[in-house]
Order: structure tokens, then sequence, then C-alpha cells
């Protein structure tokens, strides 16, 4: 028996969990929400962190009812993500592994992401589509790696959705994303954007400014209401997704496909990955909230798979990064599964 | 099922629609339908269809025109979402040629039978370049080995649906960059592989492989989230 404990902190959410062989015990979390129109910022983000690190590490434990003495490994989000907010939650987590004298293990947040959803689903050897403020990728697993088969080429998918809320002053609470979702159900006029899809590789920022310099004009002429903007984005960019993640699907002649990070608890790109599943018999597996947006148990869990084998970080090595690829890290609790 | 296609058979479904196999008017074809993707919004996939469709029939045309392998068009039917064109007989894809032949040969024995098709991947792309034929998802499913009777291998390229014509380089370093990138996700010995067919692309496309070759060396530095140092 093992438990591990998981710092997250690499974004806008702070999260601390408590994971035991795969059992979640815990999984607390605080968002950092700014007004309608604003960003997070990495300063005001660690701010934020640092001020409810304890609350939420009492909370998580608690729940768990779990002593710190029972604590095998503590785990930590080492990268990729903010500076600032990455190394105020590394502090806390060196601090009380120091404290309650436990090795330590830096993950990588995609990785986490990854594993968490692998637990939660059951998918066995899926293919990846990990979409969220940072990140979009497309990802399998082969020989010891995640491969990013496809990713943007600039901006995430989640920031392409959190600067247009903010161009349409949505609100933050409880995220951008999930405002233009429930926006999106009641639109209906589809506007015509560009559709960026180079092999497997996708590319946002166009599609932004195309967005922001148009939506004032056409908002004011009543051409097309917000909600019909909201839609109309969210029908391109989710096709984009889509698509790229079929080819990689044809490439690997793979039938699973698995959807992670905080954009993944969009029910319309849930949907449209069923359908596209179903056209190919292949089968979708998708997570809720608690587990799609970046939470303490998925860095637990993916820690503690490492920790199984052999993995502990030297306490010279525990320092953050704001960019670790996915692929830099090699997958020794995986076997050694092939394309073919 | 296309039921009105008799005589066809579904034989594969990849990522642009599905694939059918038969005969039109004596000769042996394959018919391409990109069927209707429910996923999309309908507009969006019409527009997509008809635009990749057009993409396709054109570059295959082109690249002939450039003295690359294409198999060719008999027909487009707009209404029916299909592109009819001959059968590369005997085919395999080179993608399971290369994982074949890792599989079953030592590392030595390998690198040589795997060189003349480096080479052959290489003139391809490096006489699209040439032409300004951008292909857009140069995999190594996407090209189709077979043998002469020699024992030589040709190979020929297939699925143009992001394909457009371009001259600059930029277009030119991120088509290199997708080859790149998917070699490296589908085959164990693309360290080696990516450096042999660049030499015998910089032999067929003499007019600005330079150019093209610094392009890529940016576009790699573009990857998010790559290490750098300093």
């Amino acid at each position: 028996m093992v438990i591990a404990i998981g710092f997250e902190g690499s974004a806008n959410k702070l999260g601390i969990g408590i994971v035991k062989d795969g059992e979640v015990l815990s999984n607390c979390r605080r968002t950092y929400i700014t007004p309608p129109g604003e960003g997070f910022l990495p300063r005001e983000t660690a701010q934020h962190h640092r001020e409810n690190a304890l609350t939420i590490l009492k909370e998580a434990l608690e729940e768990a009812k779990v002593n710190p003495q029972d604590i095998d490994v503590v785990c930590y989000t080492k990268g990729p993500g903010m500076g600032a907010p990455l190394v105020s939650t590394s502090v806390v987590a060196l601090t009380v592994a120091q404290l309650w004298n436990k090795p330590v293990i830096g993950v990588n947040h995609c990785i986490g992401h990854i594993e968490m959803g692998r637990l939660i689903t059951g998918a066995d050897n899926p293919t990846v589509l990990y979409v969220s403020g940072g990140n979009t990728q497309v990802i399998a697993y082969s020989r010891r790696r995640y491969r990013i088969f496809g990713e943007t080429i600039d901006i995430a998918v989640g920031n392409c959705l959190d600067r247009f809320a903010r161009v349409l002053k949505l609100s933050n609470d409880p995220s951008p994303g999930y405002n233009i979702e429930q926006m999106a159900k009641k639109g209906k006029k589809l506007l015509k954007m560009p559709y960026v899809v180079k092999g497997m590789d996708v590319s946002f920022s166009g599609i932004l400014s195309f967005m922001e310099e148009r939506a004032p004009s056409l908002l004011e002429s009543g051409e097309y209401t917000a909600e019909d903007l909201c839609f109309s984005l969210q029908e391109n960019i989710f096709a984009m997704l889509v698509e790229t993640t079929e080819r990689a699907m044809a490439h690997c002649e793979s039938s699973e496909v698995l959807i992670v990070g905080g954009v993944g608890c969009n029910l319309r790109l849930q949907e449209m990955m069923g359908i596209m599943c179903k056209e190919r018999k292949a089968k979708l597996f998708a997570t809720d909230d608690r587990f799609c947006i970046d939470n303490g148990a998925m860095i637990a869990h993916a820690g503690l798979e490492m920790f199984r084998h052999g993995w502990k970080t030297p306490w010279k090595e525990t320092t953050c990064t704001q960019r670790y690829r996915t692929d830099e890290v090699e997958v020794t609790w995986r076997g050694k599964l092939s394309l073919n | 099922m296309a039921s009105d296609l008799e005589g066809f058979e579904l034989f594969k479904q990849g990522a642009e629609g599905r694939l059918y196999k038969g005969t039109y008017l004596g000769r042996p074809a394959v018919v391409k339908e990109r069927f209707k993707k429910f996923y999309r919004h309908p507009d969006l996939d019409e527009h997509l269809t008809k635009e990749r469709m057009k993409a396709e029939a054109r570059a295959i045309v082109r690249s002939k025109t450039a003295g690359v392998r294409t198999p060719c068009v008999y027909l487009v039917d707009f209404e029916k979402r299909r592109i009819y064109m001959e059968e590369i007989q005997n085919s395999t894809t080179v993608k399971k040629f290369i994982n074949d032949t890792i599989n079953n040969f030592s590392e030595e024995e390998s690198f040589q039978k795997i060189l003349p098709a480096a080479t052959e991947i290489g003139m391809i792309v490096g006489k699209l370049h040439a032409n300004n034929i951008i292909h857009g998802d140069l995999t190594t499913s996407n090209m189709l080995l077979t043998y002469c009777k020699e024992g030589k291998i040709r190979i020929t390229l297939i699925d143009f649906g992001l394909s457009h014509v371009e001259n600059s380089a930029e277009d030119k370093g991120v088509d290199l960059y997708v080859l790149e990138r998917a070699l490296l996700s589908t085959h164990s010995n693309a360290e080696n592989l990516f450096p042999l067919i660049l030499q015998a692309y910089k032999k067929f496309n003499v007019k600005d492989s330079k150019l093209v070759l610094v392009k890529l060396e940016e576009v790699r530095a573009r990857g998010r989230k790559r290490t750098m140092v300093g």
C-alpha cells in the first residue's frame, strides 16, 4: 500500500489531493477568479496560491483521514506552467516533505492529466487529446514515451476561448470556457472563420485575431448575437481538434480516445468526439470537471506510479520549469507497447 | 455502406473518409468517399469537403506533371463526395515496410534495405517543393510502396486533401517538419532516417532547398514548451 499527496499549482487552480493505490482519498481545490474581461497574471496567482495553500492542505488531510506519517511520497508539479504559481506551490510541497521527512517526486503536469484520465476511465492504450488553457496536444504512447503527434503551433485552445470570453466580458466564474459553452447552446447562426489544420497540428491565434477584430462590429450591427459567436467559435475549433485526433487515430490504428484537460469537460467537445468515434467504431473516454480540470490527485497518482517504479527526485533537482514537454519523460511504469 | 457503389468493397476507413476497392471502366480502382462527418456543423462540413476534394484532384494532377508518382484520377463526383482513382496494386504503406524491416532484420541490414526508400521519399518531396506543391500531411501512412520487376522499389504519394500551391520557404519548411514529426512518432530509427531523406531532397529541390532547410530549423525551434538554454 502506497499513499501519495500531490500539489498542483501550475496555473490559476491550486489543488492538493491524496491518493492510495489508485483510490482518490481527497481532492481539494481553489480557483483564482479574476473580474470579467481580465486574465490571471503570474504574480497575483502565486499570491492566491500562497494564501490558500495551508487551508487546502488541512482540508485534504482531514478529508482523506490520513496522518502525515502515513504518507509515503510527496509529489508536486514540476512544470509546464506559469513560473511564479509553480514555485509558490512547490515551496509548500518541499517544506512539508522536509517536515515529514518524506521523499519527493517532481511530476510533469501533462503526464498527470493522462495517467489520471486512464485511471478514472479505465482506458488502456488510448490516443489522448489534451486540451486546456496552456496546452493542446494529440498524444499516443509508443516505445516508453507519450509521443506528441499533433499540437498547437501557437496558443492553446483554452487560451483562445478564455481570451474570446474577455472580448464579450463574460464572467470568469466558474471558468470562462464554461460560460462560453452555456452561451453557445443558444447560438444558431454559423460565422465562417479560418479553419487551420496543418497535418496533425492546429493553430488558433489567427482565429482569435479574426474574432477579436470582427466581434464588436458584428454584434453592433445585430448580424450575429453573442450566443451565435460563441457557438461558431466552438463549432469551428472543436471540429479542428476532432479532425486532428482522427488523423492520429488512423495513423496509429488506434480505437480508443481519451480527452483530458480543462477544455475536456466541455460537453459539446465530448459529443463531437463521440460521434467521430462511433463513425470509426472506436471508444471515447472522458471525465468530468473533478478530474479534467487541474487537480492535486492527478499529480499524486502519476507520482505514485513513478514512485512504485523507483523514481525519486534528488533534492538538488527539485526545481520547477515553465517548459517541460510531455515527451521528455521516460514512461517506465507502462509496458513497451509498440504502434503496430 | 454505399449501396450504389456496385461491385465496390469497403476496405479501409482512413482519417478523411472511407475507401472502397473495385473496378471502374475495366480498371482496378479505389473510391475515396468523404462521407458526411456528423460531428461537425453541416455548412462547415460541406465547405471543407469541397475544398479538400478540389485540392486533392488538383494536386494529384500537378504532382504528376512534376514527375511524382500518384494514382490517376478517373472521376470526381462532388454530389456524392467521391473521387475515383487508380488502385495501386500489391502495395504496402511505407510505414509498414519500415516497421517490418526493422523488426525482421539486423540494424545494418535494415539500414541497407530502408536506404532506397528514404532516398525515394527525399526525391518525391524535393520534386513537389521544386514545383511549389505543399502536400500538407506527409506521413509514412500516405506513401505506398510497390516493387518493380527488377526488385527496385517505387513509392506512390497519396492523400492530398490538405495540399496547396505556395512558393514560400516557410510552408515548405513546415511540410518537412510535419514529415519529421510523423517519422519520430512512428519509427524507432527515425533519427537516422530523416537526414537521409534530406540528402536526397537537396538534390531534387536545388532551387530553394538551402532556404527551406534554414526555415525548417526555425520551425523546429518554434514547437511549444521546448527546453531552451539561455
